[in-house]
């Protein structure tokens, strides 16, 4: 099955940005037909590896060779001429252009007078799309469809054409499960064809699912290469972390190793929460000391509800109360000023202010609370300040180096020290460990047990399920907007979670075939 | 996870995800009205004018007059519009399109040939050196063009002795004919710029170029990603729309004979306007030709009903005018909003 | 951020006093020093208020239409005395400001759409005011602001660096001042912590266009008359030159008080430069031309990475 030579093959590669070594001397083989898995934490060189392969980064020593010749490539069209292409983890089409557009920019049919053919245009793409069982308008913009079809018009424009390497950067990073499945099929598809695969995840149940093999890397090293069968997780994970493997168990029971209080007071009540086409009465009560999960698909309503309590967007009806005071207004700042903080889903777009230094990041919501008529002095912020970075360990050269160079885990743990500022009595985490390596996620989880401890309520939304059902007390279940169970802390089990989602979904699919209204059928009865 | 086995047999009917927000009616109707909003009240505006003063503004002669009048800024319009697709600005047009003027007038002094050449040719370059540091270096429009705004104006007033001397085109040079001549009733300048957005229309309906512009504007990671060459791109947007407010500075340089480089003050915010109106998104991505047309046309209609009315000054005329492009941007966002653009 | 785009404008601006020195007669007096002081006010003030509103990503055009209007009122309400005068010159400069940012913030109109409506409509609203005419002015109090000297110092001058005082302080030591970096360098994630981020850049708006109101005031008063269709004409583009030469970036999140006030006077400079020179006026424009890119060519780095 491997050809002597290999398809595309660098070696010894060396980057260096300002002076520090991304990539220490790293070297990679890929052969047609093979899926190559690419894994290790955030900051170990796998973003600059991909982008030395795709000609984004030249490297500063070290060789590149495409089907056994020595290659430079210049910039990414270099790359994707010679057939090399990318998927990225952020779906990088063009949201206002239609779906056939996107298939073809660059090299688009056209005919005599060199302009685009519209009628082959839309045929071929229908047609390709359907190769990857898409059935949609193609004339219609993207932004109209849904991420996971975005993310298969990504694909089916990079494998188009004639490619021998696909490289994909966590393409399943904003996917729902039965998209990655789709998405998976689709890989072992270009497999067959004799494709070789990059890809990269954090999430290792794909990666053993679909890899043939594996590179770790860490600290810009490589630390381990071979066949995926010939690894177990633990040993895998104690690699990318350098950790032993007796570390690395430990770690992950600390998450849930905690005892709820069921006398504990009400800290939060959320009542018949209602926004048309998106949160249908939902309801949600957290204790103080409580951690609640949110479990649901993407799409289920999940961070629409924690923005409806935040008070952040419109709202059609419902009542949000703290400590047993409802809110007069809806605004973040009366939430804030009520007690309530929340990590929003997307960090970069919705959390941090790159530009401003870790100092002001962290003091930005608590400003109005630690100023005197208006007027904030920087010593007495500084205290606080620097109190939060040693709690946290956040990492940054100083209080004043600019948020936007941190790595993606202190980023997080600044929005964290954010919202601990502002000495909340609840907390909306959603997916708070979302792009953050292994390390820094076991310490954010770890925190997040220690403040339910302290008495604070925490609701914690995840796109990992084992996250919501090893973090949580209990467990809220989304579907569609409307809560379609709660499991109690005796209940909680990823199995149960699985069920009313599953469920759920099957009522779907049941009304979708027959016509049958989603009323007619049995419900799953949590509902109280 | 969910442990299907039946991939690749998927079919649409089983896919409630592939479509997840097919858009509502109102989100089209909203993007319809973005698209032909500005058609519709030129259409309105001029109906309601022939009522009101019948053959004072509804005769061909002043209609053909709202069309020559249209047709220098439409020029840079069109240009323009390109640009502001592909989430930039061009600040510089008005100050080009006068220093045009004034390099038509001298060089008409070598003859038609220079006359022509040597506006085209500056003008030119000075677009292509805004669209080689806006491309190449990656430097901010805005600031870019603003620069090039100073610089052509100052090479107006430098050329023409500080403005002193007004530069004549001698009459019988064939110069004169691209702003005086007229096929069947109809002004060159008219002609020009009408064949001038057909191409435009083209080029952005139809051809990659125009895609790939709006592509630029709609995300500009993702372009590049996507291989296409932006640099270029944007290098040949900013030297096409030099060269069209050149090309608008013969015309008008034609037209009156003379080349005045205090001309031309404020064109680059009347073609944003006329761009805006016609319902091209200001951030990029999006927007249309024939909308830019009725942007350029609407201004002129209103210009020009404001001066059959005689008793506004021309004061009013500017407050009018800025009343007018805070309703339309005002309407427009509400539109966007419901398309969630 | 590069040490050149921190401090490239107080090095070009030593280099270019050094030069004027050497090479240029009657530089180094008193009366040069403060001619040129007085002439830089208006767009030192105003440019004072365009790095706010840079800072929040935004944009004022209409600053120049603000200066007419102010302008133009003083001229009209002198009749009740110059103090009333002046509060209405205010009031309307505050008012615009009021527009373009309920335009903005509340409307969420981009700022140079709704600003550039505001420069074409206001102008017009100035001449509209002053029925197009140049009004001369005698009055004594106005000439008192026009003319005093305080020590020696032009009193333009000192209330000019009050203004500066005041706008540092502003920025660097109030809750506004750090919502305005905060919206400027995240507009999403300010509104998410609770910054009322529609409030902030109504406040800088208005704040704009007060400071313009003021520069407007002032010209008035130095020029003894009200000229409404010439008065401030092209003055934002002086402003945002000096703002962006400075070192405050067009994209927001960062304001420079002293960087901004350097960049008005290193541009002042290099046209008195010229002038004394026998380069005429279009040679200025010219090289200020040139001086812009090389300013943002400098910064350019930054937004690359």
């Amino acid at each position: 099955m491997t050809a002597p030579v290999a398809v595309l093959e660098v070696q010894d590669i060396v980057k260096r940005f300002a002076g520090v070594a991304a990539l220490d001397g790293v070297s990679l083989a890929l052969q047609g037909g093979e899926v190559h898995a690419l894994v290790g934490e955030n900051g170990a060189g796998k973003s600059t590896l991909i982008k030395i392969l795709t000609g984004v980064h030249q490297p500063d020593a070290g060789s590149i060779r495409y089907q056994g010749e020595p290659v430079a490539f210049d910039r990414p069209l270099d790359a994707q001429a010679a057939g090399i292409s990318t998927i990225y983890q952020e779906i990088n089409l063009v949201p206002l252009l239609s779906v056939a557009r996107n298939l073809f920019l660059g090299h688009e049919p056209v005919n005599r007078l060199g302009l685009i053919d519209f009628g082959r245009m839309h045929r071929v793409a229908r047609e390709i799309l359907a190769g990857y069982g898409v059935h949609v308008d193609v004339r219609r913009p993207l932004r109209d469809l849904g991420l996971g079809v975005q993310q298969m018009v990504a694909i089916a424009r990079a494998v188009s054409a004639e490619h021998r390497v696909v490289i994909m950067d966590e393409p399943t990073s904003s996917l729902e499960p039965r998209e990655v499945e789709r998405l998976l099929a689709t890989i072992d598809r270009l497999r067959r064809d004799g494709v070789a695969v990059v890809y990269v995840s954090h999430r290792l149940d794909e990666v053993f699912r679909i890899a043939d093999r594996v590179t770790v890397l860490r600290d810009g090293r490589r630390v381990h290469e071979g066949r995926i069968a010939e690894i177990t997780r633990l040993e895998l994970v104690s690699r990318m972390l350098g950790r032993e493997v007796s570390e690395v168990a430990r770690a992950r029971t600390r998450f849930d190793a905690r005892a709820t209080d069921d006398a504990a007071p009400m800290v939060l009540e959320a009542t018949g929460l209602e926004r048309h086409h998106v949160l249908h009465d939902v309801s949600l009560d957290i204790r103080s000391g409580e951690v609640v999960g949110l479990a649901g698909l993407l799409g289920s309503g999940r961070s629409e509800t924690a923005r409806a309590i935040y008070g952040d967007g419109p709202l059609d009806g419902g009542r949000v109360s703290v400590g047993g005071v409802a809110l007069a207004r809806r605004s973040p700042a009366t939430s804030i000023a009520a007690g309530i903080a929340l990590i929003p889903e997307d960090r970069k777009v919705e959390g941090i202010v790159p530009s401003l230094s870790v100092r002001d990041n962290i003091v930005l919501a608590a400003l109005p609370t630690m100023a005197r008529a208006g007027f904030v002095s920087d010593g007495r912020l500084d205290g606080v300040v620097n109190t939060l970075i040693h709690r946290l360990g956040i990492k940054a050269s100083s209080p004043r180096q600019p948020v936007g160079e941190l790595s993606g885990g202190n980023q997080q743990k600044v929005l964290l020290a954010r919202v601990l500022c502002m000495s909340p009595r609840v907390l909306l985490l959603d997916d708070p460990t979302r792009g953050v390596d292994v390390g820094a996620k076991a310490e954010i989880q770890a925190l997040i047990s220690e403040l339910a401890q302290a008495g604070i309520g925490v609701l914690l939304i995840s796109s990992e399920l084992e996250e919501v059902v090893e973090g949580s007390d209990r467990v809220v279940v989304l579907r569609d907007g409307a809560v379609v169970g709660v499991l109690d802390p005796a209940e909680v089990s990823e199995d149960r979670v699985m069920a009313l989602i599953a469920e759920a979904a099957a009522d779907a699919a049941a009304a979708g075939q027959d016509g049958a209204s989603p009323e007619g059928l049995p419900d799953p009865g949590e509902r109280s | 996870m969910s442990g299907d086995t039946r991939l690749g047999t998927i079919t649409a009917a089983e896919e409630p995800w592939s479509l997840d927000r097919a858009a509502t009616r109102r989100e089209r109707v909203a993007a319809q009205l973005q698209r032909g909003g500005a058609g519709l009240v030129l259409i309105v505006t001029v109906i309601v004018a022939s009522i009101v003063f019948g053959s004072r503004f509804a005769s061909v002669d002043n209609f053909l007059n709202i069309l020559e009048a249209s047709s220098f800024l439409g020029l840079v319009a069109l240009g323009m519009t390109f640009i502001i697709i592909g989430g930039g600005i061009d600040l510089s047009v008005g100050s080009l399109l006068a220093l045009s003027a004034v390099l038509t007038a001298y060089g008409s002094q070598y003859g038609s040939a220079a006359a022509i050449l040597l506006p085209l040719g500056v003008c030119g370059a000075i677009g292509l050196a805004n669209g080689i540091l806006i491309g190449r270096a990656r430097m901010q429009p805005f600031i870019v063009t603003l620069a090039a705004l100073l610089f052509a104006r100052g090479l107006a007033f430098a050329v023409s002795d500080e403005g002193n001397i007004i530069f004549r085109i001698a009459s019988g040079e064939p110069v004169l004919a691209l702003g005086q001549a007229a096929v069947i009733g109809i002004r060159i300048p008219i002609l020009i710029a009408g064949l001038a957005f057909l191409v435009g229309w083209v080029v952005l309906e139809r051809a990659r170029y125009g895609g790939g512009v709006a592509a630029i504007g709609g995300s500009e990671d993702a372009a590049r990603l996507m291989g296409l060459p932006i640099a270029r791109m944007k290098v040949v947007m900013y030297a096409v729309s030099g060269l069209l407010a050149g090309l608008a500075g013969v015309l008008v340089a034609a037209r009156s004979s003379s080349g005045q480089s205090t001309i031309g003050v404020g064109l680059e915010l009347q073609a944003i306007a006329a761009v805006v109106i016609g319902g091209t998104l200001l951030s990029g991505g999006l927007g249309s030709i024939p909308g830019t047309l009725a942007g350029v046309l609407l201004l002129n209609v209103i210009n020009n009903v404001i001066n059959q009315v005689g008793t506004l000054s021309s004061y009013t005329q500017q407050v009018v005018s800025g009343v007018f492009l805070i309703i339309v941007v005002l309407v427009q966002r509400s539109l966007a909003r419901r398309q969630r653009l | 951020m590069a040490w050149t785009t921190r401090n490239g404008v107080y090095v070009a601006l030593i280099v270019l006093i050094a030069f004027n020195l050497v090479a240029t007669r009657g530089f180094a007096t008193v009366d040069n020093a403060r001619l040129q002081l007085v002439q830089v006010v208006p767009v030192a003030i105003i440019a004072l208020g365009m790095a706010v509103v840079i800072g929040t990503r935004g944009i004022d055009l209409s600053v120049g239409s603000v200066m007419a209007i102010s302008s133009a009122l003083l001229a009209l309400y002198l009749g009740y005395g110059a103090v009333v005068a002046i509060a209405v010159a205010l009031v309307g400069g505050l008012l615009v400001g009021l527009v373009n940012g309920v335009l903005i913030a509340r409307f969420g109109i981009q700022p140079i759409v709704a600003t550039l409506a505001l420069l074409v409509g206001g102008r017009g609203l100035a001449l509209v005011i002053a029925n197009g005419r140049l009004t001369e002015i005698f009055d004594p109090t106005l000439g008192i602001i026009g003319s005093a000297r305080v020590g020696g110092v032009p009193l333009v001058v000192l209330v000019a660096v009050a203004i500066a005082v005041v706008v540092a302080v502003l920025i660097t030591r109030t809750t506004f001042g750090r919502y305005v970096v905060a919206i400027g360098g995240n507009p999403e994630a300010s509104a998410l912590a609770g910054v009322p981020v529609r409030r902030v850049i109504l406040g800088a708006y208005v704040l704009c266009a007060v400071l313009a109101a003021v520069a407007g005031i002032i010209q008035t008063a130095r020029l003894s008359a009200a000229d409404p269709s010439f008065v401030g004409n092209l003055i934002e583009l002086s402003a945002i030159t000096a703002v962006v030469v400075g070192g405050t970036p067009l994209s927001g999140g960062r304001v420079r008080i002293l960087g901004t006030l350097a960049g008005a006077l290193l541009m002042q400079l290099i046209g008195a430069t010229l002038i004394s020179h026998n380069l005429p006026d279009s040679a200025t424009r010219m090289v200020q031309a040139l001086i812009i890119l090389a300013a943002v060519f400098v910064q350019r780095d930054r937004a690359l990475s």
